[in-house]
């Protein structure tokens, strides 16, 4: 059976130290390179974006991701990754992240990270959930919460590129205040139509009352699967479960569903 | 030398030597992968290894069923940093299933139902160290967690614990599976911090 992924080197961190041990081949470990904090947007009420310039990061593809390193007055350093916001050459990097309650490192990231502070990051990371400029198929992006994060890079990057590539997006918040890059998700984009889905509380006069995402909400707005769409699922987990499990009984091919998860960490 | 993060301070220091350098410690199970969770029906599942000279070494659940069933007390390392102490698990140690068969070739390519597929040293599936499980904390594995069943090679990388495990193919050099192709490491050693490429 043939695998899924291309072989392309897309990805590939910054070498700095190759070793070997008897026991394990040769493996790579990417460099850290030191960012600094531009600015800072709150998205919701949990979730902020935040933009930085990173020299020497060289641009990623959209729907990457980046290991961002703390790192403690004592030596104690924590790592987590996250999704980019941006894609393309250049060394300005946004990041969006969603605090997580109990969470070591988003926390600081939402609530205590301010414009001019230094921050790690490598990468960028990844070279499946990914979305380049020279696809010209449609693409469905659904995204739950803030999984919009990599679809919101693959949007940007459709529009940079100036593609005429059919994009579809279906974005799945609890309420109206969920929602990350609202403004710009709301502004008309040229070969990009927008669904919202919310399952808490509707806007006023909504015709769709709050629930989560089903079925017959992939049938009614997403690309049907006789036209073979790239799609591209990101958010918790049991949202891209559901999602996942009914694009292929709408009969998706598995093999064209990226799903992106995000645990509980 | 790394930048201190202004007014981090981060969890305790509390030593905690078996866990891998840059993981932390959840109590959840997070689920990575990176499609559809495929569903299979036990009547429909098989496994089987094939060697260089095509010959096919192959059980249906129940065969299986009828293997030395092992119980595995196990911690686990994901690579995307999260690592879960004290797990366990059911199945059947691949010394078992490779008891029969004989081959010259170092390497194996794992695959599984929905066409992931991962790779391994022959040595790192030999000599108690990899099973195919089928059971995890006294239950059927959950399909999202990789039922009906998956390997379980917990001394490497949680991704090279292939979910909804199919077949493993004899190879006579190590070629790279489907995150190893992606980005990940091509042998993924927790304790070596194996991640990526």
């Amino acid at each position: 059976m043939a695998t899924r992924g291309s072989s392309s080197a897309i990805g590939d961190p910054l070498v700095i130290s190759e070793r070997e041990t008897r026991d394990a081949p040769p493996h790579r470990i990417g460099l850290w390179h030191v960012g600094v904090v531009v600015s800072t947007h709150t998205e919701t009420p949990t979730g902020r974006s935040i933009v930085l310039d990173v020299p020497g990061w060289g641009g990623n593809l959209a729907g990457q991701h980046a290991d961002v390193r703390l790192t403690a007055s004592d030596g104690y350093q924590a790592v987590r990754s996250y999704s980019i916001a941006s894609a393309g050459d250049s060394d300005r990097v946004e990041l969006a992240v969603d605090r997580f309650p109990t969470g070591e490192v988003s926390p600081y990231l939402v609530d205590d990270l301010l414009p001019g502070d230094e921050l790690e990051l490598r990468g960028p990371l990844g070279g499946w959930f990914v979305w380049k400029p020279t696809q010209t198929e449609s693409v469905q992006l659904i995204g739950g919460g803030s999984g919009i994060v990599p679809l919101v890079a693959m949007i940007r990057s459709h529009t940079d590129s100036a593609s005429t590539a059919p994009f579809r997006l279906l974005y799945s918040v609890r309420t109206s205040d969920d929602a990350f890059f609202r403004s710009e998700l709301e502004r008309p984009t040229p070969h990009l139509d927008v669904t919202w889905l919310y399952t808490r509380r509707v806007p006023h006069g909504w015709p769709r009352p709050a629930a989560r995402i089903s079925l017959a909400d992939l049938a009614a707005s997403a690309f049907a699967s006789s036209l073979s769409p790239a799609v591209f699922v990101c958010g918790p987990t049991g949202f891209v479960e559901t999602v996942a499990t009914d694009l292929v009984a709408l009969g998706h091919d598995p093999q064209r569903v990226k799903t992106e998860r995000f645990g509980g960490a | 030398m790394a930048v201190i993060s202004r007014g981090f301070t981060g969890r305790s220091r509390e030593h905690t030597p078996e866990l891998p350098p840059g993981q932390y410690l959840t109590k959840d199970f997070p689920v990575l992968s990176a499609g559809p969770t495929p569903d299979i029906a036990t009547a429909d599942w098989s496994f089987s290894i094939r060697t260089d000279d095509a010959t096919l070494h192959s059980w249906s659940w129940d065969e299986l069923h009828t293997l030395p069933i092992e119980d595995i007390a196990t911690d686990i390392h994901c690579v995307t940093r999260w690592s879960k102490f004290g797990t366990s698990w059911r199945g059947v140690s691949l010394d078992t299933l490779f008891a029969g068969v004989e081959t010259s070739d170092e390497y194996v390519m794992a695959h599984s139902y929905g066409g992931y597929t991962t790779n391994l040293p022959l040595q790192d599936l030999l000599g108690g160290k990899a099973w195919v499980a089928f059971e995890f904390e006294g239950e059927p594995l959950d399909p999202e967690h990789g039922g009906p069943a998956r390997l379980l090679i917990p001394h490497l990388y949680f991704w090279k614990s292939a979910k909804w495990i199919r077949s493993l193919e004899m190879m006579s050099s190590d070629e790279p599976g489907f995150w190893e192709q992606n980005g990940y490491n091509m042998y993924g050693d927790p304790w070596l911090e194996q991640r990526y490429w």
